[in-house]
């Protein structure tokens, strides 16, 4: 087909080759975000093992509904993700595009709350720095916690943006009937993009979220 | 084509696992458990990472060389928290004054 | 060999005349091309970071420090460092020539992301621009190292343009090594399989490994260190309860495999260079591709050991320690072959053979001397004097730089289609061993005697050493300038190479000098193994010779 045909690059033998290798690139890239949030996740761990009473202190200031809904989001947005990638696998643009739509929101109404969640700290004096006000003794370790909160969370929502940018460009080329059966890696590779985003969320609303909220 | 095409209803299925392990990690952080609460937190946690990542990211579906790069990743994680942190806690065991 | 022709032109369609002009370079796509802008980039680098060097040997030749006050002196080292390391000894034989060669080593047109690898070059410059900004605008003087909280808090210097120049740069390494695994992985030519590949691509597969799995982690340590300055958070600063040793484990995570990112690439160009001018089989191939793994491997195991008097729990430097001594296990298996590929081999002293030879003598003091630092009790002696500073310079510039010096020589040709003057190049080869080993020898004693690294003034009596490394410096640079001058020269004077005129037995002597922009013109098949001097009939062996000495190659 002239379309998958003009989708091969010159330098692959054919459209298999230059499939395996953009997953495969993709896969390496996302090994090297698990290292590159696995640092901040190290400092997470050696701060919390030393201040574990200020991480739940400070940890209480986050507004726990806001972040599980959040984690439904993202866990539904994967689903809509995974969905697209099955209408791409069949050639069925009119249902990649809504799905691609969909993920899109889903993901918009992440950035969303996570901006109210932002304005919120914010106006009560939780960003470290000159502004930091926390009461009690645990005020320093307090701020490190605040620092690594809105470093990891900050981090997070810079790969959802660049997440939600992907998927245009999908949707762009969706809409120009780009994609095929034969012919969707692009789709296929962005889904493992915006699902490993999921899978970084899924440990930070525990981690972040949840510390001793049974006292 | 060489690739697998996943049933839908596997995506909806791990889907409703997702939220309702969503809930139950919210369920048992309110239970005191002490510091067990952690541990089951992020086995939780990593139970809900595997099913994104064998469904929704195919990787129960594919080749070999990718699950040996997925695990390798997750491996080298592990290194650099394991080998740091066996600083950490070992550090109190040295008494200061000996 | 060819019999050298007078200025002759080289006619045939290649990478180089196919298209001229400067958009043609900073456009292309062509992973030779690319190459070739790397090399521009680093040498310019190269020379930056030397000029630095040359300002602290200055300076050490009074025992005052005359040259320049303590401060200066501090921004000077840091610079040179930051420099060396992440803009020259980093990318280096990886950007220069594992972009050039490894898809001609495995018979593929390109890199598996060509654009990708353009844009790299780009990344890597752009992150130079931010470093050459702070270097020129007052410096930084905490140390390549970054230690916190002086780095985060402390230093008065442009801590942020620096750390943000590195963090860009280190997006340069990361998409250099995914290009090369996805390539290595998928795109090897038919018949070209795992255990055929030359060991130059099993050694840029190992470093390709510690470019993925090393450098975020060292991009996110630094944009920490960064973000802490700007909005003065506390990760790193022990006042608010941060910890300085929390960015010493993040940092030397990833810095420590950083020194194999360094000496693998070089380690692969020995081998090549040893087979090719024993004229013999290596000897336990499987041994030393398995070794390049192991050393990646293991490598990441080993960081606590440049953290044993930092306040480490002695009982983690026990770990740290066993392992790197550990990690010297797959070194020694790899000096052991060339040894062995050496021993009855038809040996001739063409200038790649002498810095391959160079590397193993350089590497292995080297080494050596790095185990011992991993013993802890020597460590507590050693650790932050010249020791220190002699025994990494023995693996960065006797080992990798030698490396990269003669992975150029034995490509040149390749490369630009033509030889270079033998007994110039010889020549300059010497001058570099002695420069070097002048330059360094000294200060094994000096830091042994107690002299500390980072310090721009010293007791009276180490001067007369110091003076012989200024004076042994002085010499190197000699080393370093001959090699820029006779190899352009050659680009238009030298004679025509032909395609192999060592010969050597990889696919990438089967294509013309320079190659074809798609390297082959029609995909090879690849039915022998690698290195078979032996068994090559259609090598063109020099001597005449030969013909004895063959029965005992094949022992």
């Amino acid at each position: 087909m002239a379309e998958s045909r003009s989708a091969l690059a010159g330098h692959f033998q054919d459209l298999e080759q230059q499939r395996e290798a953009s997953s495969l690139g993709m896969w390496i890239f996302l090994v090297t975000e698990i290292m590159f949030f696995g640092g901040l996740f190290l400092a997470y761990t050696v701060n919390r093992a030393t201040h574990p009473v200020a991480f739940a202190e400070a940890s209480r200031h986050l507004d726990v509904a806001l972040g599980a809904t959040n984690t439904a989001v993202l866990i539904c947005s994967s689903l809509t993700m995974a969905l697209a990638v099955y209408a791409s696998q069949l050639g069925q643009r009119k249902a990649l595009i809504g799905f691609l739509i969909t993920t899109m929101a889903l993901g918009s109404v992440f950035l969303i709350i996570k901006g109210i969640e932002y304005a919120d700290k914010f106006r009560h004096h939780l960003v470290p720095g000159r502004a930091f006000a926390f009461s009690g003794p645990q005020a320093k370790p307090a701020e490190l916690f605040f620092s690594l909160y809105f470093a990891m969370t900050g981090l997070h929502a810079l790969h959802m943006i660049i997440g939600v940018g992907v998927l245009f460009l999908l949707l762009v080329h969706a809409w120009r009937a780009r994609y095929s059966p034969e012919y969707h890696t692009p789709v296929e590779v962005s889904g493992l993009y915006w699902h490993f985003v999921d899978i970084v969320w899924i440990f930070l609303f525990p981690l972040l979220y949840l510390i001793d909220i049974h006292r | 084509m060489s690739e697998h095409i996943v049933p839908k209803r596997v995506y909806f299925l791990v889907c409703g696992v997702l939220l309702v392990l969503t809930f139950t990690t919210y369920g048992v952080a309110r239970m005191d458990l002490g510091r067990w609460n952690v541990v089951v937190a992020l086995a939780i946690a990593f139970f809900k990472a595997a099913l994104v990542a064998l469904f929704f990211m195919h990787v129960r579906y594919s080749p070999r060389r990718t699950q040996l790069v997925v695990v390798a990743g997750i491996f080298w994680l592990g290194i650099m928290m394991l080998l740091t942190l066996s600083d950490y806690l070992t550090r109190g065991w040295v008494d200061p004054r000996a | 060999m060819n019999a050298p022709a007078p200025v002759a032109r080289i006619s045939h369609p290649n990478y180089l005349n196919v298209s001229y002009g400067v958009r043609s370079w900073l456009l292309t796509t062509d992973h030779k091309r690319i190459g070739l802008l790397y090399l521009v980039s680093i040498t310019l680098f190269f020379f930056l970071g030397g000029a630095f060097a040359v300002l602290i040997r200055l300076n050490l030749l009074t025992p005052q420090g005359d040259l320049v006050q303590a401060e200066t002196y501090n921004k000077l080292f840091t610079m040179h460092g930051v420099i060396m390391i992440f803009f020259f000894l980093i990318p280096s034989i990886p950007a220069v020539l594992g972009n050039f060669l490894i898809p001609l080593m495995i018979g593929a047109k390109d890199l598996a992301f060509p654009r990708l690898n353009l844009a790299s070059w780009y990344i890597f410059n752009l992150g130079g621009i931010f470093t050459l900004y702070a270097v020129t605008s007052g410096g930084v003087d905490t140390g390549w190292t970054f230690y916190t909280p002086y780095s985060s808090l402390y230093s008065n210097t442009h801590v942020v343009p620096t750390v943000v120049g590195i963090f860009i740069t280190g997006f340069s390494s990361i998409l250099t090594g995914l290009n090369f695994i996805v390539t290595i992985h998928t795109m090897r030519a038919p018949g070209m399989t795992w255990f055929r590949l030359p060991i130059f691509v099993w050694s840029h597969y190992a470093t390709s490994l510690i470019f993925i799995l090393g450098t975020p982690v060292i991009a996110i340590t630094l944009a920490l260190v960064g973000v802490e300055r700007i909005f003065h958070l506390g990760i790193f600063n022990p006042a608010l309860g941060g910890d300085p040793l929390l960015f010493q484990h993040l940092f030397w995570f990833y810095s420590h495999p950083a020194v194999y990112i360094m000496v693998l690439p070089a380690m692969g160009v020995t081998t090549e260079l040893i087979a090719t001018f024993a004229r013999k089989n290596l000897f336990g191939y499987s041994f030393v591709a398995a070794a390049s793994l192991g050393m990646a491997v293991i490598g990441f195991l080993v960081w606590g050991h440049h953290m044993f008097v930092a306040g480490q729990s002695v009982y983690a430097a026990m770990i740290f320690s066993i392992l790197s001594y550990l990690v010297a296990i797959p070194s020694a298996v790899k000096v052991f072959n060339w040894m062995a590929t050496l021993y009855r081999g038809s040996v001739s002293w063409d200038t790649p053979m002498l810095y391959g030879l160079g590397f193993i003598g350089l590497f292995v003091i080297g080494g050596l001397t790095g185990l011992f630092l991993a013993a802890l009790g020597l460590n507590v002696h050693v650790h932050d004097t010249y020791f220190v500073i002699a025994h990494f310079h023995y693996i960065m510039v006797g080992g990798a730089v030698m490396g990269y010096l003669g992975g150029l020589h034995y490509w040149w040709p390749k490369i630009s289609g033509r030889l270079y003057s033998e007994p110039l190049a010889r020549f300059s080869a010497i001058v570099l061993f002695v420069g070097f080993n002048l330059t360094f020898f000294p200060q094994f004693i000096l830091g042994y005697l107690g002299m500390p690294r980072r310090y721009h003034a010293y007791p009276p009596e180490f001067q007369v050493l110091n003076v012989l490394s200024t004076a042994g410096a002085s010499i190197l640079g000699i080393g370093y300038l001959l090699p820029m001058i006779y190899l352009i020269w050659s680009m238009r004077y030298g004679p025509v190479a032909g395609a192999n005129p060592w010969p050597a037995t990889g696919l990438e002597w089967q294509t013309p000098s320079p190659p074809p922009p798609q390297n082959f013109q029609t995909t090879p098949e690849v039915t022998w193994e690698p290195y078979d001097f032996a068994g090559r009939k259609d090598l063109k062996l020099p001597s005449p010779g030969l013909a004895e000495l063959r029965p005992a190659a094949e022992d």
